[in-house]
């Protein structure tokens, strides 16, 4: 890097600061204008002002009721009524009312954050109940975003809760944003991360970014005071396999817990100007052996395409980036559904049924890890994992002979499930190259059972 | 040299999942120093166990996975041409995008 390049970068850096700090002095004026407002408006009423009125005004902008409820947090030296008024006037944007968000929404709402907006399309289910705990059972089909703007309300009546009941995209992300001070990413897949660090750099809004999986989770804050983005990070996405879903490997549901707690600690942090945020650090929690790590990241990276000396970043060009393209990855959690056998080679979760009803001489085999097997399963199946199929076909042959031998030689076949019908059609294709050319994928797999078959057989 | 090798954010699955590995390496006949390229052609081929695209793309790391040496950042440290030192602690943690 030459004499010029260095020069600019502490001018940035420069600039970042003093912009920081302007932020802050403006902070101070219009807590110090509300308050003086509040002093004209008593001293200009005629009769006196009952003491135990809620909306007087104390000389530090808080009302007394105000004092009352965040007393705790006014009594700390290094936070006190300064930290509390900023919060105060501040606006935080959660998108992602799941196991991140719920308790990130639950300490924002009660820490009283002026503003809060919550962006979800989702609705509750039943099996979000073990992580999403901001959401209750009565809330159950009904949209996350009216559940948790409820739970929020019941606890801070005084918090102001926006409600965006819609999917984060590049068409509304912009005017969202735009709204709010700081951004706490709570959502769970790969495209919506990139669009929402994008659009923060394009916006210079901070972003809490939070992400947690089995009992590990992440977290940092992006696009702070001069810090490094996602994408100064990741310039390149993952490959599409590499990205696992709560949905398919599970989550243990305090472990994102932890980690939305921590997401709201730096959003109050950030909001309030206290303390020193995890920007340029990034804290990694492996809960099963309790450590956490807190390393050093790399700073801002000069060639980055979003928040880079040379990156073409707009309003514009965010509205017509393609995330989904860009990740190989819908932005929906709606699970892959794959079909490349062809009809010959599947039979329907209900032509199946059939044929176990007639006794037809056959061999299921499920393809599910174990674990997943352990949890549910239908009679007379045997668990082959996929991942061990290839040195388990003796076990499959000599099942197979021996339902022959048992129906004295009439065609004995050999059906493959799994829990969605994804990777059943990955082992028949296998299957089939070696030698086992009569094996069929069962459409759909126990979701298709449960769907179309069983309604009583579980799901998970 | 002796390292300790950890493996996050699933990588641990194509290890065996096993999560921490003490290893010994010493530089390849001719060099003095081992640097980070030497040691991921090293976990190529004596630590990972299966699907090693998903660790490796080229003659570095994957897209998505973060390199820390002693707690930073690889690329504050040099990336591929990091000298590694006895005792060293590196860590290969796939990003998360659950929540
Ligand atoms: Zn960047």
């Amino acid at each position: 890097m030459d004499f010029n390049g260095v020069e600019a970068t502490r001018i940035r850096q420069e600039i970042d600061h003093l912009k920081s700090k302007k932020r802050n002095i403006e902070q101070q004026i219009s807590a110090l204008e509300a308050q003086l407002n509040q002093l004209e408006v008593n001293s200009s009423t005629v009769c006196p002002q009952p003491l135990s009125n809620g909306d007087l005004s104390n000389s530090n902008g808080l009302s007394p009721d105000m004092i009352y409820r965040y007393s705790r947090h006014l009594l700390l030296p290094s936070f006190g009524v300064q930290g509390q008024a900023n919060l105060l006037k501040s606006s935080v944007l959660v998108i992602g009312a799941g196991g991140l968000g719920s308790p990130a929404l639950l300490y924002l709402a009660a820490c009283g954050v002026g503003r809060m907006g919550i962006v979800d399309h989702d609705v509750v289910e039943l099996n979000n109940l073990q992580r999403q705990i901001i959401h209750t059972e009565a809330y159950i089909g009904k949209s996350k975003v009216e559940s948790a703007a409820a739970t929020c309300r019941s606890i801070n009546s005084s918090t102001q809760i926006v409600e965006h009941r819609e999917a984060f995209r590049t068409s509304n992300a912009l005017e969202i944003v735009s709204k709010y001070d700081v951004v706490v990413d709570a959502t769970d897949n790969a495209p919506s991360r990139y669009m929402i660090n994008d659009c923060c750099v394009v916006l210079g809004k901070p972003l809490v970014s939070g992400a947690a999986l089995g009992l590990e989770g992440q977290l940092t804050v992006y696009n702070y005071n001069g810090g490094p983005c996602y994408r100064c990070l990741f310039p390149t996405p993952p490959p599409t396999n590499a990205c696992q879903r709560c949905a398919d490997s599970g989550v243990l549901g305090v472990v994102p817990g932890v980690i939305g707690c921590l997401q709201a600690l730096e959003a109050i942090k950030v909001a309030s100007l206290v303390g020193e945020p995890l920007s340029g650090r990034m804290l990694l929690l492996d809960a099963l052996s309790g450590r956490f790590r807190n390393v050093k990241l790399r700073g801002r990276s000069l060639q980055c395409e979003a928040c880079g000396d040379d990156a073409v970043l707009t309003r514009q060009t965010f509205s017509e980036f393609d995330y989904e393209k860009f990740t190989q990855t819908p932005l929906s959690t709606v699970p892959l559904k794959l079909n490349f056998l062809s009809a010959d080679d599947r039979i329907s979760t209900k032509e199946y049924n059939e044929k176990v009803r007639k006794g037809d001489a056959h061999i299921l085999v499920d393809v599910r890890p174990s674990h997943h097997y352990k949890i549910v399963s239908l009679p007379n199946s045997m668990n082959i994992p996929l991942s061990t199929l290839e040195g388990r076909l003796p076990e499959i042959s000599a099942a197979l002979e021996k339902e022959v031998n048992k129906e004295n030689g009439s065609n004995t076949s050999l059906f493959v499930i799994c829990r969605r019908g994804n990777d059943s059609q990955v082992a028949v294709e296998l299957l089939h190259k070696l030698g086992f050319t009569s094996a069929k994928d069962i459409i759909g797999g126990l979701e298709s059972w449960t769907h179309n078959v069983d309604p009583k057989f579980p799901t998970y | 040299m002796q390292l300790t090798l950890e493996f996050g954010g699933g990588l641990e699955l194509l290890c065996d999942s096993v999560k921490s590995h003490n290893i010994n390496v010493d530089p390849q006949d001719g060099e003095k120093q081992l640097t980070m390229k030497n040691l991921l052609s090293w976990v190529r081929t004596n630590v990972i166990k299966e699907r090693p695209e998903m660790f490796m793309k080229g003659d570095s790391v994957r897209p998505g996975v973060l390199v820390l040496v002693n707690d930073t950042d690889w690329e504050l440290s040099g990336q591929l041409e990091t000298v590694l030192e006895e005792k060293d602690n590196v860590v290969f943690i796939s990003t998360l995008h659950g929540g």
